[in-house]
């Protein structure tokens, strides 16, 4: 990671006035107490810094408790941002930049600032009271190491926002809510975006109480004006606008883009949708979003539990709409019998996974990618599910769609993987144009001359979708085994045995479906580094950072973990080494030493973090040596 | 609601025979599911719905075998979960007649959360609950509603779990619809039937149900010719609270909410046909339903009948004025101006 404010641009630097220094990327971190308003704050700048045109990747990070005791530091919640006149694929590895509004934020953060980064301190937090609920025995602001380490910037914001809003008749509790925006104004400042726009979004977000709408603009000016007058850095900062495909732009976190891509794929299949589930972190988003989508064909049920939020959805698929559920880890495993019915019964459905670390209640605000083998293998029998994982917030979008447009054609359930740090992770998404995107129409079998309900399609082996309501199509289905043509109850052993066997080569033919390999670098070199789900940003900046420096890396990315793609066989025999980094304790490195009989290396990381990017380059560094200076 | 399928009627007239599938029963000879059947099948062409709107939806057990002998759409899904899957059905395609086949393991027991959801939630599910107070298919242990004391391969040494009353339970869940009959009572199941199918919302219907292998005679007490008139109580909407050959004992409400067997007549130690409480199905307050559901053999006579039918807005109904309404205010949703919503830049 670039050292901030030392890196400089790779771009030819034009004149740029004195008072600015150009950056070609940044990583801001703004902590504080959960009531701080820190996300907030965090999603506020986002914005401007998306306004500013720049590349970027956000990470919320908040305490599983709703409100932990004020100025714990359990109760520390932060958001950081990365942003570029680059390619950014992460949310960065270290702060450049970090914003403590307490003691408690400081203590829990102060050990990701990168050496010599800047640290911007609420020093009137640093109370007596407040160091003490941290595990502070002394102040770390008197601590002359901090000075040695990094740029401290000790900052009284919480009097600088109570003088800014002297003579509001704004009640001390009001006033001191609005300290975040002290803070936002002085980023602002420090990296120059549009006030303007951020004073009338204020307005907007506070419409209902213009007088806290007054007072949070008067403490943004304040912050601003604070770095224009104090000098800190004796300049500011810029990032220039990254090089991005011409288009309209949004933000979109993972769990709404997962969201729209249901409400999508409800359209590109021309049916209707049905979303049963249960609330569970950090799935609910996706609950929530969809149930604001009524008027776009979307049915919501909030069901008694797991297994009625699937069953429900089953239902609802049974009877010819799309059935949809989404969940988290725990869910899945409460779900998993359902999903053998619905493999049994040969029914389109979506199921969406957002993992979080496991198992058990586990980490539920933290991320991991450990439910890979629950969604390949969790259920009793043989019962192939086909799994497509999303690789940044904004594909889980594409990998809704695409596990729909494959359920459907294949008469399957689908597993989509993402995870909480897909979920909750943001990033600029161009907005894709409706009609540009392939549908595919269902057909309903309505014919009853011929109808047999287990007859197959010859190449997809899919049977047919029967709506309920088709008069001459009555039938009976059902979890026993059945007969292979008419579906009905049959307990004979060649006919199971032929049953299981086509059950499988039909989620095997997905293979056909799984595109083009991704890929980053030559087909062959030292190494090939392997991945799947939300650890591709940081392969991929990874890899192309010890590219540059002459290592014989490249990286391949599997969006579909079920079946593989085809060509992965033969693309990893073009490599010495292949390393497999994941968020859990080594799980597609098992299924592709099995598949491939490829001596692939685990590298696993099990903190509910994800992958720094140094922590893969350095791995890369320790198996791939590079090329003799 | 336009919606239900109250509103559709059947082309041809149907008969009994269009209701039978071609899958042979497998219920062991004599046992009561074939009476639940029987009368099933007399009573849907007599709905006047399209066989291919009627949806039959079970779970595991032996009452679960019940969609496969259906000739109309069935889904024969896993234990305890049938109300889930149904509860998708409907809510997904409100114009299907959605039947749930169940037992009092499936229902009681592994699938009790399902149950008592959606009776609260008021769906419109018709659910026959098949009480045979045992589990058959897997060969013979008690069940939720098995009596206590009783000695099964799973107890050997009697029972010493309590035991749930199914109705108690539905009528505590916000049941709408509950009520009850006995696999031999062939006109009077019929007649339930139909209250079912006529319900909006969830409707429950118990069926003493007797199992031949494991549990033979479960019921005999009620359904002994002999000794029925004394034993079983027929609720009549309307009606006072009548039984015996001569319809000569009656139900009175004593102190403390009590209900009392009293001889009914103008003799001495006889009590005066007014004082005999009058069923009202419709009876705002559900401890009336409830007092009925715990009458149990030997102290009361057991009824049954309709406990309770009270009327409330189906789920799948309000889902779905909630969502005109959604799209009065709003209109049809534009998918591609969704995806361009919230705050957004061109580049």
């Amino acid at each position: 990671m670039e050292n901030h404010p030392q890196s400089g641009s790779d771009a030819p630097t034009p004149p740029t006035p004195p008072a600015m220094q150009v950056i070609d990327s940044v990583v801001i971190r703004f902590c504080g107490d959960s009531g701080d308003g820190m996300q907030l704050t965090g999603t506020e700048f986002t914005r401007a810094s998306a306004l500013a045109l720049n590349d970027l990747a956000t990470l919320p990070d908040y305490p599983a408790e709703i409100r932990a005791p004020a100025g714990t530091t359990a109760g520390v919640s932060g958001y950081q941002i990365h942003f570029g006149s680059r390619e950014v694929y992460t949310p960065g590895d270290q702060p450049d930049v970090l914003v403590a509004m307490n003691p408690a934020a400081l203590k829990v953060n102060l050990v990701d600032l990168v050496p010599g980064g800047i640290l911007i301190v609420n020093t009137g937090a640093f109370t007596p009271k407040n160091l003490e609920l941290a595990g502070y025995k002394s102040n770390p602001l008197d601590d002359d190491t901090l000075e040695e380490r990094y740029r401290v910037v000790p900052i009284d914001i919480s009097k600088l926002t109570a003088l800014a809003l002297e003579g509001t008749g704004l009640g001390s509790k009001d006033a001191g809510r609005c300290k975040n925006f002290w803070a936002l104004g002085l980023m602002f400042w420090m990296y120059q975006r549009d006030t303007d726009r951020e004073i009338k979004s204020i307005q907007e977000k506070f419409a209902k109480k213009p007088e806290l709408a007054d007072a949070n603009i008067r403490v943004f000016k304040a912050g601003y004006t604070y770095g224009e007058n104090a000098e800190l850095f004796g300049h500011t900062y810029q990032v220039r606008p990254a090089k991005i495909e011409p288009g309209l732009y949004r933000n979109v976190t993972g769990n709404s883009a997962a969201a729209l891509g249901v409400v999508c794929a409800g359209q590109l299949a021309e049916l209707p949708v049905f979303f049963g589930g249960y609330p569970i972190t950090p799935a609910s988003d996706i609950l929530h979003d969809l149930s604001g989508y009524s008027h776009y064909g979307v049915t919501t049920f909030q069901a008694e539990d797991e297994i009625a939020g699937v069953g429900s959805a089953i239902g609802a698929s049974y009877s010819g709409v799309l059935g949809v559920t989404a969940t988290s880890g725990p869910g899945v495993s409460l779900k998993q019998e359902a999903l053998g019915l619905a493999v049994m019964l040969e029914l389109p459905l979506l199921i969406i996974n957002v993992q979080r670390g496991g198992p058990s209640t586990g980490l539920p605000t933290k991320t991991e990618q450990a439910d890979l083998l629950q969604a390949l293998y969790g259920r009793h029998g043989e019962c192939p599910v086909p799994v497509i994982a999303a690789m940044t917030p904004s594909d889980c979008f594409f990998a809704v769609i695409e596990a729909v447009r494959v359920a459907i054609k294949y008469m399957t359930p689908v597993f989509v993987l993402t995870d909480g740090y897909l979920a909750n992770g943001s990033e600029p998404w161009k907005v894709p144009d409706l009609s540009s995107l392939p549908k595919f129409p269902v057909k309903f079998r309505t014919d009853p001359n011929g109808f047999q309900p287990y007859g197959r399609d010859p190449e997809t082996l899919a049977r047919e979708w029967v709506r309920p309501g088709t008069a001459g199509l009555e039938h009976r289905l059902g979890g026993i085994e059945k007969h292979a043509l008419t579906g009905n109850i049959s307990y004979d052993s060649e006919n199971h045995h032929q049953m299981v066997k086509t059950r499988a080569a039909k989620v095997a033919g997905v293979a056909r479906e799984t595109g083009e390999l991704i890929t980053c670098g030559p087909p062959e070199g030292d190494l090939l580094v392997v991945g799947w789900g939300s650890t591709y940003g940081a392969i991929t900046q990874a890899v192309q950072t010890m590219q540059k420096q002459g290592h014989r890396v490249s990286s391949v990315h599997l969006r579909w973990l079920n079946p593989l793609n085809p060509q992965l066989g033969s693309y990893l025999k073009g490599f010495k080494r292949v390393l497999v980094p994941e968020m859990n304790n080594g799980q597609l490195v098992r299924i592709l030493r099995a598949e491939y009989l490829v001596d692939a290396e685990g590298f696993n990381k099990i903190q509910g973090k994800p992958f720094k990017v140094a922590e893969l380059t350095q791995a890369i560094a320790e198996r791939c040596p590079g090329k003799q200076k | 609601m336009s919606t239900t399928e109250d509103t559709q009627k059947a082309k041809p007239a149907l008969s009994r025979k269009d209701f039978v599938s071609s899958q042979e029963p497998r219920w062991c000879p004599g046992c009561g599911d074939y009476s639940i059947l029987a009368q099933v099948q007399k009573v849907m062409p007599e709905l006047g719905l399209p066989r291919e709107n009627i949806v039959f939806v079970s779970g595991i057990g032996c009452s679960s075998r019940f969609p496969y002998y259906m000739n109309t759409f069935g889904f024969h899904t896993i234990h305890g979960r049938a109300p889930t899957i149904a509860t998708g059905i409907r809510l997904a395609r409100p114009e299907l007649s959605v039947w749930v086949a169940t037992g009092d393991g499936d229902a009681l027991a592994i699938g009790g959360n399902h149950l008592i959801h959606a009776l609260r939630r008021n769906i419109g599910l018709k659910i026959v609950l098949f009480n045979n107070r045992i589990y058959g298919l897997t060969k013979g242990q008690y069940s939720p509603t098995s009596e206590m004391g009783k000695k099964t391969k799973s107890t050997p040494g009697g029972s010493v779990d309590h035991p749930f009353s199914t109705l108690s339970l539905a009528i505590g869940a916000e049941g709408s619809f509950v009520a009850r009959t006995l696999d031999t009572e062939v006109q009077h199941m019929q007649a339930m039937l139909r209250r079912v199918a006529e319900h909006k919302g969830a409707a429950l219907l118990e069926v003493y149900q007797n199992c031949v292998v494991f549990n033979d005679e479960a019921f005999l007490h009620l359904t002994d010719k002999t000794q029925k008139a004394e034993r079983v109580i027929v609720l009549e909407h309307g009606k006072p609270l009548l039984f015996g050959k001569n319809k000569d004992k009656g139900i009175r409400m004593a102190a403390n909410f009590t209900p009392e067997v009293v001889q009914v007549g103008d003799g001495p130690s006889q009590v005066p046909l007014s004082q005999i409480a009058v069923h009202d199905e419709t009876c705002a307050n559900p401890a009336y339903a409830f007092m009925l559901s715990r009458m149990e053999y030997p102290d009361f006579p057991v009824p049954i009948g309709v406990l309770r039918a009270v009327s409330r807005p189906a789920y799948e109904d309000l889902v779905a004025s909630q969502k005109a309404q959604v799209e009065k205010a709003r209109g049809k949703g534009d998918v591609a101006k969704l995806l361009a919503s919230g705050e957004t830049w061109t580049v």
